[in-house]
């Protein structure tokens, strides 16, 4: 029985999330081999060659894969899959992309965001926005899954001496090509691996006040920041800061939720959080029930003074 | 052009839902069922590209049980020329739905597939990238926005950290993000004169599908409830029990 794991990689190194999957993947049982496909891509496979409880990582070049185009990524795991018995991903927006492709071809059931591994064939996962946890038993030969990174701790990214084998690439499909992307530069944490979380919702009222808020309360905690869908609907923030059910899943040390109400799509994006501050003026407000500490209070005027008092 | 377009019922968005007693599922027994939001946005899109003129007609697919019916009126209210229901009391999952849709594509050879990213019951995110390697096309999950330029589709999608742009062939498949577009409220002469639109029901059978589950549900529990915690008077007890009590600054 051995699992084979997707790297999350930019070329240069291997992206948090693939840390937790491998946790996942030793869960399952057996050996853990991981896939990096790339575009130059050495650096992020020799990175991988050191993650702890690593005993193989499989390298395939090529300029199909610098994109990590769905059609192109899977038929590469799709060439090397006979040998698995597990098949895993983070359940990132590249994961998701890409695992349920290689599942249909293999005429397997994907399992998507599992958070905790019960057996070699068992596995649970959130249903309804995390309202109920299911435990759903596969019988298919190849398991294909999605891994939720905040289920699993990060295996130690040193450690591991695992040889790397180079195969051959799989050929591009000529289906899709990428035109561009806009990726938002800043040098925050990233949003799914931050320590320390602060998000804005609707009471912030403007796209200028969420950023004249909420950055300085981030900047001054190192933290990443995120917003609730209505910010992102009303246009406050960025859809990619969006916390929820649909949008990104966190579990920071610390979670600040300045003027979010609560809305049950939210709370499932980040009630896993260790600590959860709420600062709100409606006293009625859900997120007060999910919260270690409320702070009944303008958000106006208390976050400027949190930020005066850190 | 024709546009193929899933849509699904599923519990409403604002339902709370209960885990049963006997831990054996949900309780959606009398609970109000809609379509799934983000297939409404499906809809919605693949109606606006006939308004560009760009699709020639949209036909609306749901794969269930009869009442799925009702959702596919609502599509075709929302603008869809008519809908093809599959008809089955089986538990369906992604798998088996993407292959009753292969199918479909098979029989009525649209040029684009439209679906919602995900279904806010299962949570699975999976049908469309299923139904895109099973049909052998490329797919554009998680679009913002869609652009039809000849035989070329250009979608941008949301990706971890911003927005990617994807050129691809048509026939492609597409799956509808949040932001893909606002639908519009169906109006009760639409919601009419969808009563009169052809609704054509079909079963797994007659497209030879086998659609039995292949994972079984052994458990559905209750997630571990978060106690509330205290209220703080002010910014400066905050910090203190943030410093001292739960040390996470």
């Amino acid at each position: 029985m051995t699992s084979l794991v997707i790297a999350e990689h930019d070329n240069a190194s291997i992206k948090g999330a693939t840390l937790n999957t491998v946790t996942a993947a030793l869960a399952c049982g057996g050996d853990v081999h991981v896939l990096v496909a790339g575009a130059n891509a050495g650096a992020a496979a020799a990175q991988a060659a050191q993650i702890a409880g690593v005993t193989k990582v499989i390298h395939a070049d090529g300029a199909q894969f610098a994109h990590g185009l769905a059609e192109n990524l899977a038929a590469q795991v799709l060439a090397l899959a006979g040998a698995y018995s597990h098949i895993l991903f983070p359940a990132t927006a590249g994961g998701k992309n890409v695992a349920p492709r290689v599942a249909a071809k293999l005429d397997v059931a994907q399992i998507s965001d599992i958070t905790k591994v019960e057996s070699a064939d068992t596995f649970e996962r959130p249903i309804y926005a995390g309202n109920a946890m299911a435990i759903v038993q596969s019988a298919d030969a190849t398991k294909v899954l999605t891994v939720r990174t905040t289920g699993f701790d990060a295996a130690a990214a040193t450690g591991g001496s695992a040889a790397v084998e180079t195969v051959g690439a799989a050929a591009d499909s000529g289906k899709s090509s990428f035109v561009g992307s806009e990726i938002a530069k800043n040098d925050r944490p990233d949003l799914t691996a931050a320590k320390i979380v602060v998000s804005g919702g609707r009471a912030l009222g403007s796209a200028e006040k969420f950023n004249e808020v909420m950055t300085p309360l981030a900047d001054k905690l190192g933290a990443a920041i995120g917003a609730s869908r209505a910010a992102v609907d009303a246009g406050y923030a960025a859809n990619d800061l969006q916390v929820g059910q649909t949008g990104k899943i966190v579990a920071p040390q610390l979670y600040i939720a300045a003027g979010i109400s609560g809305a049950i799509q939210h709370l499932a994006g980040m009630k896993d959080s260790k600590v959860i501050v709420a600062i709100n003026k409606d006293p009625e407000a859900p997120i007060f029930s999910v919260a270690d500490y409320g702070l009944e209070a303008d958000l106006f005027t208390a976050v400027p003074e949190l930020v005066a008092a850190l | 052009m024709k546009v193929l377009v899933a849509v699904k019922r599923v519990v409403d968005y604002n339902v709370k839902v209960r885990v049963k007693s006997d831990n054996t599922g949900v309780d959606i027994a009398n609970v109000k069922m809609s379509m799934n939001p983000f297939d409404e946005i499906a809809i919605e899109e693949a109606v606006r590209l006939k308004e560009k003129g760009v699709a020639t007609e949209v036909i609306a697919v749901s794969c269930g049980v009869a009442q799925c019916q009702e959702t596919l009126r609502t599509a075709m209210a929302i603008g869809a020329d008519r809908a093809i229901l599959v008809q089955t009391d089986v538990e369906l999952q992604p798998l088996a739905v993407a292959k009753l849709l292969k199918a479909l594509m098979d029989k009525e050879q649209p040029g684009l597939v439209i679906l919602g990213k995900q279904a806010i019951d299962d949570d699975c995110n999976q049908t469309g990238q299923m139904l895109a390697a099973l049909a052998d096309l490329p797919q554009g999950a998680f679009a913002s926005k869609v652009e039809v330029d000849g035989q070329t589709l250009k979608v941008t999608r949301e990706v971890d950290g911003g927005l990617e742009t994807l050129a691809m062939s048509l026939p492609a498949v597409v799956t509808a993000d949040l932001r893909l577009n606002e639908p519009r409220y169906v109006t009760l002469p639409n919601i009419m004169k969808a009563k009169k639109k052809q609704l054509d029901t079909l079963t797994p059978a007659d497209l030879g599908v086998d659609v039995a589950p292949r994972l079984k549900t052994l458990k559905v529990s209750e997630p571990p409830k978060r106690g509330a915690g205290i209220k703080v008077p002010d910014v400066a007890t905050l910090v203190d029990k943030l410093r001292n009590e739960a040390k996470v600054i």
